[in-house]
């Protein structure tokens, strides 16, 4: 269950000494694998760090890889073999449940380049948990109001249609939101992708407000479901 | 693999299943320790010294005291008395006790025995098989166990993806499955893409506490409180009849999957008989809730792969309880089948099929043919991995379903100044506190520098390996330091005393291996000489034409000849040749007594069906090699 590794990086290839890599996960010169070393979860799968990316070739590719460096391929090397595969695959299907869902891309790719987001933020900042965003406070307000409602209504067993047809009604709205906010941000994602710096920092600063409304949102969306579907 | 195909390894008896039944043999005269037996002998022991047999020890594996204590109202083992908190719960058989782990290296070691004798060698090493939704330390306890049996556990595989394997060799499939095994004791449901060779499961849900055991278990509930009520008789205070009423149960279920009914008619102690018919449709009343159970984790295992049941291509059956009509239509319900024109596969034996897809891999593992060099399984973690933060919560740090390996890194600091150790608690589970989560171990970061608060920047790499099992390392930034982790597994054995049960450690000296195939060989020459004495008493013997007869004796006599022979492999020959010979008698005293159903069986496996309905005259030599 426990092994501490010693993960010192060879600049050199271990094997044939002549090949040199800082990113990749296999000698270039002689194609043994390496052990993980700096590079990020675009660099694994050769890719230039961007929003737009190529589903099905990501799968292609994660699959190649996979073929290369699954302990499966290397149950009969040697134990420094085993462990690099391991740690190497781990890093490869990391890499890849990353890239491939659209949110996590987005928030890894943004604190790539420095911003602060996500879920550990949002969870481990317990004194400032996500603000309401400014143009949703009235809604939120009178959507909890509701929500309190009909879980009092619930505990005591009685059903109010009134309130289950405008809780519904609120659950469309804000799926609707929802909707909207991963359109304006599959726009800056071409945006991001496209521009140069200077364009790229606001940009950026406009998925990280957009995600944390996402985030709101969902939260929100998700106590709505749950009380609906008690 | 037998070329491109994979077979399963009978054992002595003829028979491909070792059921997972383990009994302790009486205290030898001479004092010494008993002898423990596995299989179809351990479970006939259960009728006459049930309080010396256990089975279903999976539904023990690498779980903690108290949830023993709620599996045995179940089941009629019992506990050791003196186990302490903390340890590794130990269940009492006879005069001794052990761990679950142990109880199932009796199992392996069987197993490696029967691989040894049909290839001749010694056997080392294995891919087992597991629910897929063994936690962390049931893994752990099936790989000790692997251990204590003298076998390197090259890889845990889950359950319906080895079954997917077995049945997705044909490289030419492609598409969504689902593997919907419902066991004995464990539930799973795993879903899978099929693309190039690459079997990648999407999501995975089950239940480790339900299977054909919850059947038998209630059929035999209402049994005894039938008992009780007609007849006024608890028959909860007499074990051995417990278990005829249960293996009563066990017939009843399995008539049920084919017959329109099925009837008890058991005799009580004092005399009385009862006597009880159950229809079907009776039947699946009293079982659909027991069944349902199965669908929650369904549509979970869909709504984790984000898809409708239209999506899944194809539906593989696996587990003995997959045979129950009422089984088959919850799964066409489930995944919408029949309006799809499509049919759920039961084309391989779903007892054997997960042992083929394990053969499956192993292959893969030794990069051994062309049949399996293509393809790649990437299987996932069933439940989420986190760590307890403040206030009891929760942190998720690998996420359920997720591809493994799978990794995750946090960063740890002192909250005091000068602070030289941080505890970390790892749990595993989807509940949103700690407390509700399967606790995993605790560990104790050591050696920190001492800093101010809040100075020290440890990482720890959190690290699930192929087996689903997690491997943990850390490091203090600022100092460079590893830091040393003391862990405290939650459940489980350490390395000390995994090494202190490891079955006969002479089971890999060469000449104890030939030594006992040696006895093996005379054993099987005995019993089979012993019953041709036997067989002229018989009138089926007149049957025989003299050439047959003649044939025979002149068999038995070689036998004889090289009974003595230091040789397995002649005496074995020599047994087959015998066997061979006495085929037409077999076959005779089977149509004498029974339908032709169990015809080209040998006499000892169909004795063994037909229970105490033919008295086989003798048991002809067992499994058959080529």
């Amino acid at each position: 269950m426990l092994n501490v590794l010693d993960s010192a990086v060879p600049v050199e290839c271990w094997s044939c000494s002549i090949g040199q890599s800082t990113t990749t996960l296999f000698c270039p010169h002689c194609s043994k694998i390496q052990p993980p070393s700096g590079g990020n979860y675009f660099t694994v799968f050769s890719l230039t760090p961007h929003l737009n990316i190529d589903l099905a070739a990501l799968e292609t590719e994660f699959h190649r890889l996979s073929r290369k460096l699954h302990p499966d391929r290397f149950a009969r090397a040697t134990d420094q073999e085993k462990e690099w595969s391991l740690a190497d695959t781990a890093l490869l299907n990391d890499a890849y449940r990353t890239l491939k869902e659209p949110l996590r891309r987005t928030e890894y790719l943004l604190k790539l380049e420095g911003s602060e987001i996500g879920e550990e933020f949002a969870g481990k900042d317990k004194a400032n948990p996500s603000r309401v965003p400014a143009d949703l406070l009235e809604e939120v307000f009178e959507l909890n109001m509701q929500l309190d409602e009909m879980r009092m209504a619930r505990k005591v067993g009685e059903e109010d249609p009134a309130l289950h047809a405008s809780l519904t009604e609120a659950k469309n709205k804000f799926e609707a939101m929802v909707n909207d906010v991963d359109q304006d941000l599959r726009k800056e994602w071409t945006n991001w992708d496209q521009s140069d710096q200077t364009v790229r920092q606001s940009s950026q600063n406009k998925m990280v407000s957009l995600l944390d409304r996402r985030r709101y949102l969902s939260n929100l969306l998700r106590d709505v479901t749950e009380t609906l579907g008690a | 693999m037998e070329g491109d195909a994979p077979v399963v390894i009978p054992g002595v008896d003829g028979s491909n299943l070792v059921p997972s039944v383990v009994a302790l043999d009486p205290v030898p005269a001479d004092g010494g320790r008993p002898t423990v037996t596995v299989g179809n002998t351990a479970r006939k022991a259960l009728i006459e010294t049930p309080e010396r047999v256990i089975y279903s020890v999976k539904r023990l594996m690498g779980r903690g005291l108290s949830e023993i204590q709620e599996e045995l109202k179940y089941f009629p083992f019992r506990l050791a008395d003196d186990v302490q908190a903390g340890e590794v719960p130990r269940i009492q058989l006879g005069e001794m006790r052990f761990t679950p782990p142990e109880i199932s290296a009796y199992i392996l070691r069987q197993l490696k025995r029967n691989a040894e004798r049909f290839f001749g060698s010694p056997v080392t090493q294995a891919v087992i098989t597991v629910p897929a939704y063994f936690n962390d330390a049931q893994r752990q306890a099936t790989k000790d166990a692997g251990r204590m049996a003298g076998l390197e556990v090259l890889r845990l595989v889950n359950e319906p993806t080895a079954a997917a394997l077995a049945y997705g060799l044909d490289r030419a499939k492609e598409g969504t499955i689902a593997v919907y095994d419902l066991g004995g004791g464990t539930f799973d449901i795993s879903i899978l893409k099929l693309r190039d060779g690459i079997f990648e499961v999407q999501s995975t849900n089950g239940d480790t506490h339900l299977g054909g055991d919850d059947i038998d278990n209630l059929l035999l509930a209402i049994a005894l409180d039938e008992i009780n009520a007609e007849h006024g008789i608890d028959l909860r205070q007499h074990p051995s009849a417990v278990q005829a009423v249960r293996k009563a149960a066990i017939e009843a279920k399995i008539q049920l999957s084919s017959e329109p009914s099925a009837s008890f008619d058991i005799e009580l102690p004092n005399g009385d008989r009862y006597q009880r018919v159950i229809p079907r449709d009776v039947y699946e009343l009293m079982i659909e809730p027991i069944l349902e159970r199965t669908a929650g984790p369904c549509k979970q295992a869909l709504a984790d792969a984000g898809i409708t049941p239209e999506s899944i291509d194809e539906v593989v059956m696996v587990g003995g309880s997959t045979r129950i009509p009422a089984v088959r239509q919850l799964v066409d319900d489930l995944f919408h089948l029949a309006p799809r024109g499509k049919k759920p596969h039961v084309e391989l034996n779903p007892d054997e099929v997960v042992a083929l897809g394990a053969a499956v891999q192993a292959d893969i593992l030794a990069g051994a043919s062309k049949t399996t060099e293509e393809i790649l399984l990437l299987d996932v973690t069933p439940l989420s991995l986190g760590i307890e933060a403040l206030g009891g919560t929760v942190a998720r740090i690998i996420q359920r379903n997720s591809t493994i390996p799978a990794s995750a890194t946090e960063h740890f600091t002192t909250g005091v100044d000068g602070q030289t150790n941080v505890a970390i608690h790892v749990v595993q589970g989807e509940r949103e506190l700690a407390e509700n989560c399967r606790s995993l171990a605790r560990f104790d970061l050591k050696g920190i520098p001492p800093m101010s608060a809040g100075l020290p920047r440890i990482e720890v790499k959190f690290l699930i390996d192929a087996d689903g099992i997690l491997r943990v390392t850390a490091r203090e930034q600022r100092s460079g330091k590893a830091a040393e982790i003391e862990v405290k597994p939650t459940y489980g054995l350490t390395d000390e005393q995994v090494e202190g049960m490891i079955l006969d450690s002479f089971d890999h000296a060469e000449e104890d291996f030939a030594k006992r195939l040696l006895i093996e060989a005379r054993n099987e020459a005995d019993t089979i000489l012993a019953a041709v004495d036997r067989a002229p008493s018989n009138p089926a013997w007149k049957l025989l034409s003299s050439e047959e007869q003649a044939a025979i004796a002149r068999a038995k006599a070689y036998l004889i000849a090289v009974s003595g022979a230091p040789d397995p492999r002649v005496i074995r020959a020599a047994t087959l040749a015998l066997d061979q010979a006495t085929r037409r008698f077999a076959e005779l005293l089977m149509d004498a007594a029974v339908s032709t159903a169990i015809r080209g069986k040998t006499m000892e496996s169909a004795g063994e069906e037909l229970g105490d309905a033919v008295t086989a005259p003798h048991p002809m030599a067992a499994a058959e090699f080529k």
